[in-house]
């Protein structure tokens, strides 16, 4: 962003030199380096992405004594442009952060709501490059951190460092990737780091102790608790398990705690917040209200209604 | 020729599947756990300190006589791993801890070994294919001799069985009440649903829509033995995707459930395990070949679709480097056409159903519906071993098109009165390939992994009889 202004940067200064030039007339002898960082805003980008961060963000919600609603669709379902607007709706009615899903071929983690909707979205033709392009737009326009909730083989076909990189330059916060395992998440996490963005890792009701505490010790952004045993989908009722499991993981790390999979109303909102968690994972019934929608139009709007009573919720 | 009399009631113990290749390592301490600061740059510390042979191992990489394979993070080189949503990993280490107890238990050893003989009929017979041999004769009397190690003789008609009937053992001995599996032309499902019966335990089969329609005698079969066959039709419907649905139904269910993964592919310990029970297969052919020429197969050839039949047969000599390994894949319409499986020829690596093998994806690393007029090789990964060993070159891997295997259905039913089945029709047909340049009596010993009756209508539709 502020790099490909490199060049123009003495003659930019001259004209600027009123206005943001103290901070170099205080050290003249300091070469013209390309200043990072908020203070410098390029031309071209009238508003810049959010630079704070999924732990940034639940520290502030913390201090608010807020939990964190985190929805999540996927992309390219029905089409990009609906996503883009649905991430808009989303961010202007309470998401304190968004998770996105990379459609993918052989979704092992989900279930048949999410995969109709990868399926849809990979019979659109929506392919990486088309989303990368759709968030360069829309991020810029958001306040709540994006998440990218991808598998691993689309990342590993990129190529690990390419795809941490693309991803973090479009202002992507945080990845989340359930077929990566605590033991091979060390490209990852390597990646990841490189390039600011957080790698949030999963644990669930079968994760022995010693093994949930290695887990969140490693993860970043936060801690992503699996309600149940399976895959995601909208359930009943929230497994009372929950409770229990959040209470252990709290007694391991100070780190948030996000509860996902299986919750679609504003009473298991309700509940899991009352519990303890710090955040709480929306996913197949927004995804639900966009694909049973008559319109995308209509989707949208019933989107904003959906979002609004699980964030009343939380209030 | 000497034909092996060999039926004793019990079986020569060489034959009892044995797992001393596991006994280093023995019982895999889950080096993950209860370490605070667990840190990934350990791991790689203990894996030199438990396995002093792979840390001698730099000058002699290629010799695999002492090769671990898999390590004893269950890689095969960059291969293997387990890349599974977390839900299962602690299923998947209980597997590979009762795995690795049953190679020192004398008691399961003799169960499978009883079974094996005296309800799947092994040892199976290595038979000299002479008409098939004659075929190949050059001109000056010279040519290879063609020997078949007749899995298909097997109960229920292919080498599925092995691993079926060794993994339902496991599963009793962890308690589940509950078995699932994965089947592509529907032979595994049918082993798994004959297990099932036999042992008593409540039995899932998922099997892609597209593959129920061309193999519905396998269908019929798994009904009439008590198991339910849940069509998926997601995605392509055929096997890729009755695996990624069997492995959503063992999230779900893991406490209660076994996942009798059909194949050398999926997270660890699968593949070793999957090898393991299939071993007996190599096993026996070493004996068997001593008994029939005092020596051993020069060559051995075998269809490779995920790959258990070829690894049966294979695993035995892998260290033995005078054997030649050739594993043949489905070309399906041509390997310059989009519709083959040609995973190892024309795939990449990548990770897929819990395993980062070779497999066939598309620029967004999708992965791609591979195509084979033969169900069971209808399969865009592939076991991650042949990964490892194509690319440390010690096995060759080749292909053949539906066309060339139909022709070789047709010519191994006319010439031995054997009527293989499609997937084994793909190393037949390569025969035609391999043959002309063998020198003078090589002795070739073709996996024959399963019979035919089951391909009849799809035969039919493209053969004239």
């Amino acid at each position: 962003m502020a790099i490909a202004f490199k060049s123009q940067i003495p003659t930019f200064f001259q004209l600027k030199k009123n206005t943001e030039a103290h901070s170099f007339l205080r050290f003249p002898s300091q070469r013209l380096a390309v200043p990072v960082g908020r203070r410098f805003t390029p031309m071209a980008a009238l508003s810049t992405a959010p630079t704070v961060g999924l732990s940034e963000t639940f520290k502030r919600l913390k201090n608010q004594g807020k939990v964190a609603l985190i929805p999540y669709i996927t992309a390219g379902d029905p089409d990009l442009s609906t996503t883009a607007e649905a991430l808009k709706v989303l961010d202007s009615c309470g998401s304190d952060i968004i998770e996105l899903g990379v459609p993918y071929s052989d979704p092992l983690a989900d279930g048949p709501v999410i995969q109709a909707a990868a399926t849809r979205s990979l019979a659109r033709g929506t392919n990486f490059n088309a989303i990368i392009s759709m968030l360069k737009e829309v991020v810029p326009q958001l306040s709540s951190p994006i998440a990218l909730f991808s598998y691993y083989n689309p990342i590993l076909k990129r190529g690990v460092e390419k795809f941490m990189f693309t991803i973090k330059d479009v202002g992507v916060q945080g990845l989340v990737v359930p077929d990566v395992p605590l033991e091979e998440t060390e490209i990852l996490r390597k990646e990841a780091t490189k390039n600011g963005i957080e790698l949030v890792l999963l644990t669930t009701p079968t994760t022995p102790i010693d093994r949930m505490k290695a887990i969140v010790e490693a993860a970043e952004g936060f801690v992503y608790l699996v309600s149940s045993v399976g895959v995601t989908g909208a359930r009943a009722s929230v497994s009372d398990r929950v409770q229990t499991l959040l209470q252990e993981i709290k007694e391991a790390t100070t780190k948030p705690v996000a509860v996902g999979f299986g919750i679609s109303n504003p009473e298991h909102v309700k509940q899991v917040a009352g519990w303890g968690a710090d955040g709480v994972i929306v996913g197949s019934a927004m995804v639900k209200v966009l694909a049973e929608a008559k319109s995308p139009e209509e989707g949208l709007k019933e989107l904003e209604t959906f979002t609004k009573s699980l964030k009343a919720a939380l209030d | 020729m000497a034909i092996s009399t060999n039926h004793a009631t019990s079986l020569p113990k060489t034959c009892l599947p044995s797992f001393t290749a596991l006994k280093v390592p023995s019982k895999p301490k889950n080096i993950h756990l209860g370490r605070p600061g667990f840190k990934r740059s350990s791991i790689s510390c203990n894996v030199t300190e438990q396995i002093s042979t792979v840390c001698n191992m730099n000058g002699r990489e290629n010799d695999f006589t002492t090769l671990q394979r898999p390590d004893s993070v269950g890689r095969f080189g960059q291969f293997g791993g387990k890349y599974v949503p977390e839900t299962l990993l602690p299923a998947l280490t209980e597997l590979e801890q009762a795995f690795h107890s049953l190679a020192d238990d004398e008691d399961f050893q003799k169960e499978l070994g009883g079974i094996l003989r005296d309800y799947v009929g092994r040892e199976s017979p290595l038979y000299f294919a002479e008409r098939l041999t004659e075929h190949y004769r050059r001109p000056n009397g010279e040519g290879p001799h063609l020997y078949l190690k007749r899995e298909d003789l097997n109960h229920t008609g292919s080498h599925k069985i092995n691993n079926a009937i060794g993994q339902v053992l496991l599963a009793k001995r962890l308690g589940k009440k509950r078995i699932i599996a994965e089947t592509g032309a529907g032979q595994h499902g049918v082993a798994t649903a004959t297990v099932c019966a036999r042992f008593g335990l409540q039995c899932v089969v998922y099997m892609g829509a597209q593959d129920m329609e061309r193999q519905a005698l396998n269908v019929f079969r798994m009904r009439l033995l008590g198991a339910e066959v849940r069509g998926v039709h997601s995605g392509t419907a055929t096997l890729k995707d009755a695996t990624s649905e069997s492995i959503r139904d063992w999230v779900s269910n893991v406490e209660s459930t076994h996942y009798i993964l059909g194949s050398v592919a999926g997270p660890h310990p699968y593949p070793m395990m999957v090898r393991e029970f299939h071993a007996v297969i190599g096993k026996e052919t070493r004996r068997q070949a001593m008994e029939k020429w005092g020596g051993k197969p020069d060559v051995l050839l075998a269809c490779v679709g995920g790959g258990s039949n070829a690894m049966g047969l294979f695993h035995e000599f892998v260290g033995d480097s005078d054997v030649r390994l050739v594993g043949v894949e489905a070309a399906g319409h041509g390997l310059d056409s989009s519709k083959h499986a040609a995973t190892l020829t024309l795939g990449e690596v990548g990770v897929l159903h819990g395993a980062m093998s070779y497999l066939l994806q598309d620029d967004e690393g999708q992965i791609i519906e591979p195509h084979s007029i033969s169900a069971g090789l209808d399969y865009p990964g592939v076991g991650l071993e042949h990964s490892f060993l194509k690319e440390k070159g010690r096995a060759e891997y080749h292909s053949a098109t539906d066309e060339e295997a139909l022709e070789a259905f047709k010519r191994v039913s006319r010439l031995e009165g054997i009527i293989p089945a499609l997937e084994t029709s793909h190393a037949l047909a390569y025969l035609e390939k391999l043959c002309p340049s063998l020198p003078d009596k090589t002795k070739v010993v073709v996996s024959c992994s399963g019979r035919g009756d089951k391909d009849v209508h799809t035969a039919i539709k493209h053969l004239q009889v």
